[in-house]
C-alpha cells in the first residue's frame, strides 16, 4: 500500500481542521463544539502519524519516494503562496510597516516565475515531490506527538487564559486554534517535502502563523515583537528562494535530495557552486533556528500564550531550521559554510546560556535556554560528521520534550499563581505540588548527569575534540558552566521551604493530561537511550551518511551505564529519605544572628519591627544582562556571517 | 577486574581515613604557620566522633536525606575513578554531587545558608571549565577518556599537559574550600556570611558533611596523580610526593590570601583556564 494517502492526510487535514476551528464562533456553548473537534482532530493526526511510522517500518524503513509528475499541486502551493503574500502586505500596511511586505513579494514573484517560465525539465516534472527518511519519520513523530499534546493543553489552558490571567485580552479562540492548527499542517509539508519550491511555501506559511500567534493579544508590544519574528524569518525565506534559484538554473532541479547529494559528491570548481545555494539555505534555517544576530524573535515570542511558545519553541518552528541543517550537514562538512555554520551555533549556545544567568521571568529562561541548545544543535550541524549528528539528533529529541513540557508547565503555573517569574516559586514544591514536580523533572532532564541533555552534550564536546576544533570545543566547555548556573538556582526555588499558603490549583485536567504525558515521555526517554540509538539514530545516520561507517560517539557500554547511574540517582535519595524520615530530630530555626521573629520568615529590624525575610538568586544582571551582551552579540555574528557569505558566494568565480 | 574492585574497596574504606589524616596535617601546618602550636594529627576524627555524639538538632528535615545523597553520589565519583572508568563521566557525576549539597543548602529557607549556596553555585561555574578540560587534556594526550588506560602510558603526561596540571591545581583551591576562593563557606563562624553553605549543619549533618569532603580530596588528589603515573612502578611514588606538594601549596595560598569576592574568582579562574588550559589545547590539537 502506497503511504500517498496518509502522507496528503497529514498535510491537508490540519488546514480542513483549521478552517472548522475559525468559523465556530466564540461562545461558551460553541467552544464545548470546538474544544471537542480540537481533541478529535489531536488524537486523529497522532494516528495518522502512528500510521506513516508503521507502514515505512513495514517497508524495511527504507527511504519512499512518492508523488511524482503532479501539476496540480504545484499550482496550489503557488496559490497559497499568493494568499500570504496578500495576508502580509494587508497587515504590513495596516501596521505601518510597509516594508516587511517586500519581503514577502520579491520571494513569491520569484518563486512564481521559476514555477511558470524556469528551466523545465523532464527530470523536473518527474521529481518526486515528497521524500520520507529517517529524518522525516522523527520529525513527523516530534510534531505529531508533541504538538498534538500541546493543542490538547491549549484547550485549557486558553479557558484558563482568557478567565483568570489574561481577562483583558479580547478572547479569539476561534483564530488562535486555527493558526495553531495551520502550523501543524504546514510543518508536517515542510519536513516531508522534497520540492525545494514546496519547502520555501511551507516555510513562508508557519513564519507567518508565528506573526499571526504572537500578534495574538495586539497589545502594541504584541504587535512589535510579531513584526520582528516576520521579517527575520521572511529574511531566511528571500535566501532560501535565493538559493532555490541559484539551484535551479545551475543544476535544473529543484529537488533537495539532488541538492545535497550534488554538493556532496562535487568537487573541484564545481563545489564552490554547488556551496552557494548550501550557504544560503543554511543561513535562512539560521533565521529559523533563532540564532544570533536573529535570536531576539525567540524572546519577543513570549509575549503569546504559552501554547505558541510551547509550539514554536520546542516542538515546531524553531525544529525546522535545525531539521534543514542536518539534511544539509553532510554536503556542509569541512566546508566554509560549515564553519560558519558551526561557529555561529557555538557562539550562540555559549552567548545565550550567559544571558540566561541574567533573567528572572521563567519564561524568558526557557527562551534563553532554547536559544543555546539550538545553538548546539546548529553547531553540530555545521561539523556535520556522523559523530556530532549523532549528538545532535538526541539533543533535538529531549529538547522537543523538555522545553515543551517546562513551557506548558510554566504556563500552568502561571495561571494559577499570577506569576511566572522564578522569583515568586520560591517553595513552589509546597504551594503547587504536581506543577512543581514535573518542572523539577523536566529541569534535571535537560541538564543534570546522568540525564538525557547530558549525553548530547557529551558527545558533543566529544566530537568537537575529536574534530580538532578547539573554539567549539571551549565553547561547549564554558557554556555547559553557565547552563548549570541557570539551572540549579532556579531548582533551588522550587525546593525551598516556604511558611506562604499553599495555591489553590486551577489547572485543567487536559492541561494535566498533557503535562504528566510529557513528563513519563521525558524519564521514559532517559532510560532507554541505548535502545533508541541502536534502533533509529544508527540507521538514521547510516541513511545519511552512506559512505562514512556509522560513528556512535558514545560506547553503548557507557550508555548501560549511565542508565544504571540514573537508577542510582534515583534510589539513591528515595532510600536516604526512607532512612531519615523517622529519625528524632530537636527542630530549632534558621539562624538570623538572633533576632529571628519566630516563625522563620521575618526578622527584627533596627526600629524593632519585623521585617519579612525574602530570599533571591543571583543574576547578576550588571554582568550578564541581555542589555549589555546582547547588541555586541549580534554584531560579532552578523558580521561574521556576512564575511562568511561574501567569501563563499565570491569563492565560486 | 580484581584489582579494580580491591582498589574501589580501598577507595569507600581508606579515603576518609586519608583525608582525615590531610586535614590533620592541614591544620597543623596551617597552626605552625600562623605561630600556633595547633591540635594533634588525630584531631578531625575526634571532631567527627564528636559531631556524630551530639544532639541531632535540624532546622529541616530533608537536609539529612539530601547530605546523604550528596555523599553518595560523591563516593560513587570516587569509586568510578578508582574504579578505571570514563573520566569525563566522573566529573560529571561529581557536579550532579555537588547540587545535591546545593539542595541541602537552600531547602532550609536560612539567609546565611542560602548565600553560603549561591556562592557556591558560583564556585562550580568558575571551576567547571578546567575539570572538564582537564578530561579533555587526557584524552587528547593518550586518546581516552578511561582512568584504566590513561595510567598504562609511557611517560608521565604532565609533561605534555602542563597547562592543564597548572589550571587543575588552580581550582583546587576552589575546590577544597581554601583562601581566597572559600567564598562559600568560610572556617570562622564570625565572618560576613556566618558559616555559609554549612550554617544550617550541625551534628551528624555537618559529620557527612565532613566525611564527603574528604572523600572529595582523595578523589581530587587522584586525578592529580593521574598526570604523574605512568608504567613504571617508581612513577606511583612520584605522584605521591607530587600530591603531598600540591597540599602544601594549598596550605600555603590558604595562609597567605584573603578572600576575594566572586567576580575576581570568576574571572581569575576563566582567565587562568584560557589561558593555560586553553593554550595547552591548542597545542595539544596542533601536534596530534
Amino acid at each position: 500500500m502506497s503511504a500517498l494517502p496518509i502522507v496528503l492526510f497529514l498535510i491537508i487535514f490540519p488546514f480542513i481542521v483549521a478552517f472548522l476551528m475559525l468559523i465556530i464562533p466564540v461562545n461558551p456553548k460553541a467552544n464545548r463544539v470546538r474544544n471537542a473537534i480540537a481533541y478529535i482532530s489531536a488524537v486523529l493526526i497522532m494516528i495518522g502519524v502512528g500510521i506513516l511510522v508503521a507502514q515505512w517500518a513495514m517497508g524495511g524503513s527504507q527511504p519512499i519516494y512518492l508523488y511524482a509528475n503532479t501539476e496540480f499541486a504545484d499550482h496550489m502551493t503557488l496559490v497559497g503562496e499568493f494568499v500570504l503574500m496578500i495576508v502580509v502586505t494587508f497587515l504590513s500596511f495596516k501596521y505601518h510597516r510597509a516594508w516587511v511586505s517586500i519581503l514577502s513579494i520579491v520571494p513569491t514573484l520569484a518563486i512564481a516565475y521559476l514555477e511558470i517560465w524556469g528551466p523545465k525539465t523532464q527530470s523536473m516534472e518527474e521529481m518526486s515531490r515528497i521524500y520520507i527518511d529517517h529524518l522525516a519519520i522523527l520529525m513527523c513523530i516530534i510534531i505529531g506527538i508533541i504538538g498534538s499534546l500541546i493543542v490538547i493543553y491549549a484547550v485549557g489552558y486558553m479557558h484558563g487564559y482568557h478567565h483568570y490571567a489574561h481577562s483583558w485580552v479580547a478572547d479569539r479562540r476561534n483564530y488562535f486554534f486555527m493558526v495553531l492548527f495551520i502550523i501543524l499542517g504546514a510543518m508536517f509539508g515542510f519536513v516531508l517535502s522534497n520540492s525545494l519550491t514546496w519547502i520555501q511555501f511551507f516555510w513562508e506559511t508557519t513564519s507567518v502563523c508565528a506573526f499571526l500567534l504572537i500578534g495574538y493579544t495586539r497589545e502594541d508590544i504584541a504587535i512589535k515583537n510579531s513584526f520582528r519574528v516576520l521579517w527575520m524569518n521572511l529574511l531566511g525565506g528571500c535566501a532560501l528562494t535565493i538559493g532555490i534559484f541559484v539551484f535551479a538554473y545551475s543544476q535544473m532541479s529543484v529537488s533537495f535530495q539532488d541538492l545535497i547529494t550534488y554538493a556532496v559528491n562535487a568537487d573541484g570548481g564545481k563545489k564552490a557552486i554547488a556551496m552557494i545555494p548550501v550557504a544560503l539555505i543554511a543561513f535562512a534555517a539560521l533565521t529559523m533556528a533563532a540564532q544570533l544576530p536573529f535570536s531576539t524573535w525567540v524572546l519577543g515570542a513570549m509575549v503569546a500564550p504559552t501554547p505558541s511558545s510551547a509550539l514554536l519553541d520546542s516542538a515546531t518552528m524553531v525544529k525546522a531550521g535545525i531539521y534543514v541543517l542536518f539534511r544539509l550537514a553532510p554536503a556542509m562538512h569541512g566546508t566554509i559554510t560549515g564553519n560558519m555554520i558551526s561557529f555561529v551555533g557555538g557562539f550562540t549556545f555559549l552567548a545565550a546560556s550567559f544571558m540566561a544567568i541574567a533573567q528572572s521571568d521563567g519564561k524568558k529562561v526557557l527562551a534563553m535556554s532554547t536559544i543555546s541548545n539550538l545553538g548546539l544543535m546548529v553547531a553540530c550541524a555545521g561539523m556535520g560528521t556522523p559523530e556530532t549528528i549523532w549528538a545532535g539528533s538526541f539533543l533535538m529529541i529531549f529538547h522537543a520534550v523538555s522545553k515543551s513540557l517546562l513551557f506548558q508547565d510554566i504556563g500552568a503555573t502561571e495561571n494559577s499563581l499570577g506569576s511566572r517569574d522564578v522569583e515568586a516559586m520560591h517553595g513552589l514544591l509546597y504551594r503547587l505540588p504536581m506543577l512543581a514536580t514535573c518542572m523539577f523533572i523536566g529541569i534535571a532532564g535537560t541538564f543534570l548527569a546522568p540525564f538525557g541533555m547530558l549525553i548530547s552534550k557529551w558527545s558533543a564536546l566529544r566530537a568537537s575534540v575529536d574534530e580538532n576544533n578547539i573554539i567549539m570545543t571551549l565553547m561547549v566547555v564554558f557554556g555547559s558552566a553557565t547552563t548549570s548556573f541557570y539551572w540549579t538556582k532556579w531548582l533551588g526555588k522550587l525546593i525551598a521551604v516556604t511558611n506562604e499558603k499553599p495555591v489553590k490549583d486551577i489547572t485543567k485536567p487536559n492541561e494535566k493530561i498533557s503535562i504528566i504525558i510529557h513528563t513519563v515521555m521525558m524519564i521514559a526517554l532517559c532510560i532507554f537511550v541505548p535502545l533508541l540509538t541502536t534502533a533509529y539514530v544508527q540507521p538514521m545516520l547510516n541513511e545519511m551518511f552512506p559512505s562514512g561507517k556509522g560513528a556512535q560517539v558514545l560506547p553503548t557500554s557507557i550508555l548501560y551505564l549511565l542508565v544504571l547511574l540514573i537508577v542510582f540517582v534515583f534510589a539513591v535519595p528515595a532510600i536516604a529519605y526512607l532512612f531519615s524520615k523517622n529519625m528524632k530530630a530537636n527542630e530549632k530555626l534558621s539562624y538570623m544572628s538572633g533576632i529571628n521573629t519566630g516563625h522563620d520568615d521575618g526578622f527584627t529590624n533596627s526600629f524593632g519591627g519585623e521585617t519579612k525575610l525574602q530570599l533571591s538568586n543571583y543574576y547578576f544582571k550588571d554582568v550578564f544582562g541581555q542589555r549589555k551582551l546582547m547588541l555586541p552579540c549580534q554584531l560579532l555574528t552578523a558580521s561574521v556571517i556576512i564575511v562568511m557569505l561574501c567569501m563563499i558566494i565570491g569563492g565560486a568565480f | 577486574m580484581v584489582t579494580r574492585i580491591i582498589l574501589i574497596l580501598c577507595y569507600i574504606l581508606l579515603a576518609p581515613c586519608l583525608g582525615g589524616i590531610l586535614e590533620g596535617f592541614d591544620r597543623k601546618i596551617s597552626a605552625r604557620m600562623q605561630g600556633r602550636i595547633g591540635p594533634p594529627i588525630r584531631q578531625p576524627f575526634f571532631d567527627v566522633i564528636k559531631l556524630y555524639k551530639k544532639q541531632y538538632i535540624v532546622v529541616n528535615h530533608s537536609v539529612h536525606f539530601l547530605l546523604l545523597s550528596y555523599a553518595a553520589l560523591m563516593i560513587l565519583t570516587g569509586c568510578m575513578f578508582y574504579g578505571g572508568t570514563d573520566l569525563l563521566l566522573c566529573f560529571f557525576v561529581l557536579s550532579t554531587a555537588a547540587t545535591f549539597l546545593y539542595f541541602a543548602a537552600v531547602i532550609t529557607n536560612s539567609p546565611y545558608s542560602t548565600i553560603g549556596a549561591q556562592r557556591e553555585l558560583v564556585q562550580m561555574m568558575a571551576y567547571e571549565p578546567a575539570v572538564l578540560l582537564t578530561a579533555v587534556g587526557f584524552y587528547l594526550a593518550t586518546g581516552s577518556f578511561n582512568v584504566s588506560n590513561i595510567i598504562h602510558s609511557d611517560y608521565s603526561l604532565i609533561v605534555k599537559m602542563p597547562g592543564f596540571f597548572a589550571a587543575f591545581v588552580f581550582i583546587m583551591t576552589i575546590k577544597m574550600r581554601k583562601s581566597p576562593f572559600d567564598t562559600s563557606a568560610s572556617h570562622h563562624p564570625h565572618q560576613e556570611l556566618v558559616k555559609g553553605i554549612t550554617t544550617e549543619m550541625g551534628g551528624k549533618n555537618l559529620g557527612v558533611f565532613n566525611i564527603t569532603e574528604w572523600y572529595e580530596n582523595i578523589f581530587l588528589l587522584g586525578v592529580v596523580a593521574l598526570f604523574i603515573i605512568n608504567k613504571n612502578p617508581w612513577s606511583y611514588l612520584a605522584a605521591v610526593l607530587v600530591i603531598l606538594a600540591v597540599y602544601f601549596l594549598e596550605i600555603l595560598i590558604d595562609n597567605t590570601c584573603a578572600r576575594v569576592k566572586w567576580e575576581l574568582m570568576l574571572k581569575m579562574t576563566w582567565f587562568v583556564t584560557l589561558l593555560c588550559s586553553g593554550l595547552n589545547l591548542l597545542i595539544l590539537m596542533l601536534v596530534r
